[in-house]
Formats: C-alpha cells, sequence, structure tokens
C-alpha cells in the first residue's frame, strides 16, 4: 500500500480496465459494478506521458480528471505548489466556474485518468449524486487547507 | 513475384499498411523526397475498406457537386472520402465511382477510389508481405517480415484499426464478432442480441429490421450523448432508435451492462442490469452478435514496452504521433484518434475517418522529413499586413480546420528579424505546448455552447492566450467585425498591422 494525498491505494497491474480502476477509488466507492462500467464506457480513459501538460493555464474548455495511474504537479508560474495521486482529482474548479485554469497541471509520471468534458459534467454529477458528495467534501478539505497555509 | 519493390534492406523510413492511412503517407513523403518504403500484408490497396463495413455503405459523405467546383482546396470540405494531393488528376478520386444512389459512397466505390490515387499517384507498395515481429538494434528499428529483414530509422504503422475487439464478459468470446455478421436474411425471423450501441450495432440492426422477428441492443452508458449531431450515427442508422422511442415494434435499446452470456441448446440467454434502475433483466435471444469495437493490432510492441491505453486497444502518442514510449514508431490513419488534442468543450477531432487522418498524414511526413533528415520545408513568409485577412479567409474556407476543429491550426510564426512566417498547418497541442516562441495559432472549434467559430492563440514569449471570435451565421469571417478584432487581439504581435 502506498498513500497519495489523503486516499490510500493499492498498486494495480497495468492492464486493468478503466472500470477495473475507477471501482478501486474512494470516490466511486457507492457505485455499483453496472454504474462503474457505464462510467469508464462514457468517458473513456486518457493518458499522458510525463511532463505533458493535461490543464493549461488560460486556455479554457477542458474538464476534470480523476487520476487512475500516476501523479501530476500543479505548477503556478513556473513553480510547483501541489501534487496529486491516485483517486484524486482536478479540473473541477475550471470546469464548474467555466473559467479558464489559472495553472498547469503537468503529467509528473507516466499518467492515465478519466476525463469528464466541462459540457458532461453537470449531468454526471446529477446522475451520481454520492460522487457529488464525495466531491465535496474533498473540496472541503482542500478549502481548509488553504486556510490553514494562509494562516 | 520478382517485379515486387522493396526487398529487404536498410531505409530511411518503412510504412505498414496500404489503406488510406498508408498511402496518404506514403504519397507525402514522396512529394517531399524523403526515401521510404511501404510494405503490405493485402494483395492490394484500400485496407478495411476491402472488406468492411460489412453491409457496405460508408458513414462519411462525398457530394458529388457542392457549392464550390470539384477537386479544388475547398471542395474537401464536402468530400470527406478522398485522399488529399496537391496534382488535380488525383484529388476528389471518390467521386469518379460513384453511383450517387447516396451521398455517401459504397464500400467498393471507395475501394476503387484508393486504388485510382495509389495508381494515378505512382506508390510503390509490397504486397503479401506481413510484418511479424520487431526488434532495436543500435539507432535502428528492425521489422521481422514474412520477407525478411527491414532496417529503418523511422516505423510509420497505418496498420489501421479492424481487429476484433471483445470486452472481458463471461461467454462473450463465443459469440460472433461485427465482422462475422452474416446476411440480413440468414436472421429471417430471429431474435438477435446485439452487445454494443456504437455505429456498428446500429448498422447492423439498421439491416437486419425488414429481418429479424425482435432486436435488443444494449451496452452500458447512456445513448443521448452518442446522438448529438457530431455523431455520424445520425447520417444514416438511427431508424432502430426511432422505432424504439415510438414504443417498440421488437426493437429495444437498453442502457444497461451486460453480466454474462450463456450459450443454449437453441441459441443464448443474456443477462443485463439496467444502468440506472440496478434491474436484471434477462433475454433469450437465437442469435447474439458482439459490435463491441475494434483494436489496433500492435504486433510485438507492448512486450517491447510500447505504451498503450483503453485496455490495450490503442498506444499513446506525441502530438506527431509517436509513440511516447518508443521513440521513432509513429502512427498513420485511423490510430491517429489516440492522439485527442485539447478536445476543449469535450468536442472530438475526427482523425478516426479519412477526411481528419489524410491532413494527420501531411503533417506526419512533414515532421519525419524535418526531425529524421533535417529537410528544412520551405515556409513562404507574409507581408505583416496580409496576415489577418490571410488568417480569416482560412477560418471561412479551410478545410483542415474545418474538418479537425479544434484540432489543427493554421500557424504562423513572427521573428521580429524575418517578419511573418506561414507555418502551415500543424497540431493545436504542438502550437501551446511547444510552437514558436513568437507566433499565432487560429482554429474553429465548438464553443461551450456548440457554437462554431474561429479562436485565436497568440504566443507571446512562451506563454498562451486564447481568444474567440464572434461567431457567424454563415460562418464568413472576412468582414470587417472580425479583421477588426483579430488586429487587436494580434496587435501585441504584429505592432505595425494595420487596421482596417
Amino acid at each position: 500500500m502506498r498513500e497519495t494525498g489523503r486516499v490510500i491505494v493499492a498498486p494495480l497491474p497495468l492492464t486493468s480496465t478503466v472500470a477495473e480502476m475507477l471501482s478501486q477509488l474512494a470516490l466511486f466507492a457507492d457505485l455499483s459494478p453496472s454504474q462503474v462500467e457505464a462510467v469508464a464506457l462514457a468517458f473513456g480513459e486518457q493518458a499522458f506521458a510525463e511532463g505533458q501538460r493535461v490543464l493549461r493555464q488560460n486556455l479554457s474548455g477542458s474538464g476534470v480528471f480523476v487520476i487512475l495511474e500516476g501523479e501530476v504537479i500543479v505548477v503556478l508560474y513556473g513553480e510547483e505548489i501541489a501534487r496529486l495521486g491516485r483517486g484524486e482529482f482536478f479540473g473541477e474548479i475550471s470546469a464548474l466556474s467555466g473559467e479558464a485554469p489559472n495553472a498547469d497541471v503537468v503529467a509528473a509520471t507516466f499518467l492515465r485518468c478519466l476525463a469528464v468534458p466541462a459540457p458532461e459534467l453537470e449531468r454526471f454529477l446529477l446522475d451520481h449524486p454520492t460522487v457529488l458528495l464525495r466531491m465535496l467534501k474533498v473540496e472541503v478539505q482542500r478549502l481548509r487547507l488553504a486556510e490553514l497555509t494562509q494562516q | 513475384m520478382s517485379e515486387r519493390p522493396f526487398p529487404p534492406g536498410d531505409h530511411d523510413v518503412v510504412v505498414v499498411g496500404s489503406g488510406p492511412g498508408g498511402l496518404q503517407t506514403s504519397y507525402w513523403l514522396r512529394r517531399l523526397g524523403i526515401r521510404h518504403i511501404v510494405l503490405s500484408a493485402d494483395d492490394g490497396p484500400g485496407g478495411m475498406f476491402r472488406t468492411l463495413p460489412v453491409y457496405q455503405r460508408l458513414l462519411s459523405w462525398t457530394k458529388p457537386d457542392a457549392p464550390v467546383e470539384r477537386g479544388t482546396r475547398e471542395y474537401e470540405l464536402y468530400d470527406h472520402n478522398s485522399l488529399i494531393a496537391v496534382e488535380p488528376e488525383i484529388r476528389a478520386t471518390a467521386v469518379e465511382f460513384m453511383d450517387r444512389s447516396f451521398d455517401l459512397p459504397s464500400r467498393s466505390e471507395m475501394e476503387q477510389a484508393l486504388a485510382a490515387f495509389a495508381g494515378r499517384a505512382g506508390l510503390e507498395v509490397r504486397y503479401g508481405c506481413r510484418w511479424a515481429g520487431t526488434r532495436r538494434e543500435d539507432d535502428r528499428w528492425v521489422l521481422e517480415t514474412t520477407d525478411g529483414d527491414y532496417r529503418c530509422r523511422a516505423v510509420v504503422l497505418a496498420v489501421g484499426m479492424a481487429e476484433p475487439w471483445r470486452p472481458a464478459l463471461p461467454g462473450i468470446e463465443a459469440v460472433p464478432h461485427y465482422v462475422d455478421t452474416g446476411q440480413p436474411s440468414d436472421y429471417a425471423d430471429r431474435r438477435v442480441f446485439i452487445v454494443g450501441k456504437q455505429n456498428s450495432a446500429f448498422e447492423i440492426a439498421q439491416a437486419l429490421l425488414p429481418w429479424a422477428r425482435q432486436l435488443v441492443l444494449a451496452a452500458p452508458g447512456r445513448l443521448q450523448s452518442d446522438l448529438s449531431a457530431l455523431s455520424p450515427l445520425r447520417v444514416r442508422y438511427l431508424q432502430p432508435y426511432d422505432e424504439f422511442v415510438r414504443g417498440g415494434y421488437g426493437t429495444f435499446i437498453l442502457d444497461a451492462a451486460i453480466e454474462r452470456i450463456e450459450r443454449r441448446a437453441n441459441g443464448y440467454r443474456a443477462v443485463t442490469r439496467d444502468t440506472d434502475s440496478q434491474e436484471s433483466f434477462v433475454f433469450e435471444a437465437d442469435e447474439v452478435l458482439a459490435t463491441t469495437g475494434f483494436q489496433t493490432p500492435l504486433g510485438d510492441l507492448p512486450a517491447l514496452g510500447l505504451a498503450t491505453k483503453a485496455s490495450g486497444r490503442l498506444p499513446v502518442l506525441t502530438p506527431f504521433w509517436e509513440s511516447v514510449s518508443l521513440p521513432g514508431i509513429f502512427f498513420a490513419g485511423t490510430v491517429t484518434q489516440a492522439e485527442r488534442g485539447l478536445e476543449k468543450h469535450g468536442a472530438y477531432a475526427s482523425s478516426t475517418g479519412v477526411s481528419g487522418y489524410r491532413y494527420n498524414a501531411r503533417i506526419l511526413a512533414e515532421h519525419l522529413a524535418k526531425r529524421l533528415l533535417g529537410v528544412e520545408i520551405a515556409r513562404p513568409s507574409l507581408p505583416t499586413e496580409d496576415a489577418v485577412p490571410y488568417l480569416l479567409e482560412e477560418a471561412s474556407h479551410g478545410p483542415e480546420l474545418w474538418i479537425q476543429k479544434g484540432y489543427l491550426a493554421r500557424v504562423l510564426a513572427v521573428d521580429p528579424a524575418t517578419g511573418v512566417r506561414d507555418e502551415g498547418i500543424l497540431p493545436l497541442t504542438y502550437f501551446v505546448d511547444d510552437g514558436p516562441a513568437e507566433g499565432v495559432a487560429l482554429t474553429v472549434e465548438h464553443g461551450a455552447a456548440g457554437t462554431i467559430r474561429p479562436v485565436l492563440y497568440v504566443r507571446r514569449q512562451g506563454a498562451v492566450t486564447e481568444h474567440e471570435l464572434p461567431p457567424h451565421p454563415l460562418h464568413d469571417y472576412s468582414g470587417e467585425e472580425h479583421r477588426r478584432e483579430a488586429a487587436d487581439r494580434l496587435s501585441p504581435l504584429l505592432p505595425a498591422q494595420v487596421v482596417p
């Protein structure tokens, strides 16, 4: 077992399907296997080489990415400000506000993500309220952390 | 057989495949004077169009008569099936063979068009030569084939995506795949259960409507998103869906996961679970068909470290369609769909089809020429005052930008010493991440609300800003409003810009 951020995960073989990978993540823990399969089929998988940008500062129209394998760094004006790993997600602020991201998110390793395009996010969250609730709890934690950092 | 070209040996570039992707790549490499060879396991040109689609009709249009003259660059907007070329006599070949019963060519018309292109362009292919293995020797790739070893600096795999793929689902392995579907009359008075809800599922369902007793299409996930205006299904295969929405008539389209398929004495039993209600439905069927899609035949490359995605069905690629893990292994044709670009607002590129990947092939050939052989492609310079009208003309009529929306861009590099240079059509991802230090890229894109409009990307000292231009009901961006706004957006780059 290794810990990435707040989510504890077990290593997975590379051959796992997206549905298998999703079913191991806390975010999707309340979904049935067929619901997980539907999510995997609807949105599919994006993969990125190390060093590739996933979210781009000032470019609109991206989406929410849930990390299935690998890690990303959040880069603001050339400086790493955060690191995210398996089971964590990013892009939700920009996708919900409709504004372009204010930082780059770069693959720190070979990276696999589930990608939900912004126009489909609202429908996806309303269809899966337990995912919405779990995302909300993570946002609350992130806000708390930001407040603490400011203090 | 003694006249077959390209015996085993050393080469700069080896292209594998003689479908549209391989032929288009070879055409552009040849135009650029790049020494290369083409190998194909088939007996003639055409690739998947030698056999597929099963029911012989394409889903992509070619309008024989269009608002613009046939064979011009702009005509490519109306002809999504012909390979592209410089010479007029090999442009728009798809039109020549169409009997006009549809504005979508048949399989055989497409095959003839590809053969005509290969013949007139003088493309040479070593047919009947199968890629069987791969190894690395020093800085060279070696392709082991049924005719011997080919050493090269770069491989371009244009091997299509027509290898049947089935998901890991109990019982599916014993079910015929889409490619093994029989004649529609074989399904007369049968209950047919189709696993899948993509194009091929609907193609089969449409053809079986006059024959089958009952049709059930099932896959998890919602169908609605597949039926958007951007879906090729709309073109021809919506009738089964229509009948379902009207109340059944023996046709059912379900959002359900298939848990297993059991073989019975007189047919099959399909056990499904509804995606929303979680209710279980069990179907007795006389026939089951797996329209579960395709994969790229990657041979031994995954074992050599080729990074893949989508359960190993596609390679992971750079913006120039090179493997991210095996440098020197490139892909052309429909496999270029693996590199998805920015997908802004969830809009997909058109790299699955000939209409999109014919442009990817030209970019790939130029990229190979430059990277492997140091061949500098002559790029025309542009008077500064022409930059805005030129970009807006491209936004109004450029086929690459219109077909590969939000994926391919017209790129101008700006140099304080030498002025404005037209870098041609390039992937947008390349421009925003690694483009010229100072420059502008123009795309045509679907906006957040689905409205089509041009977008300018201005790159200064490596930082990119994005500027959406207003939409126009007739997609004519040459008017004063657009010229003024574009000039304004470009003014930091082009200070000498004359604003009209």
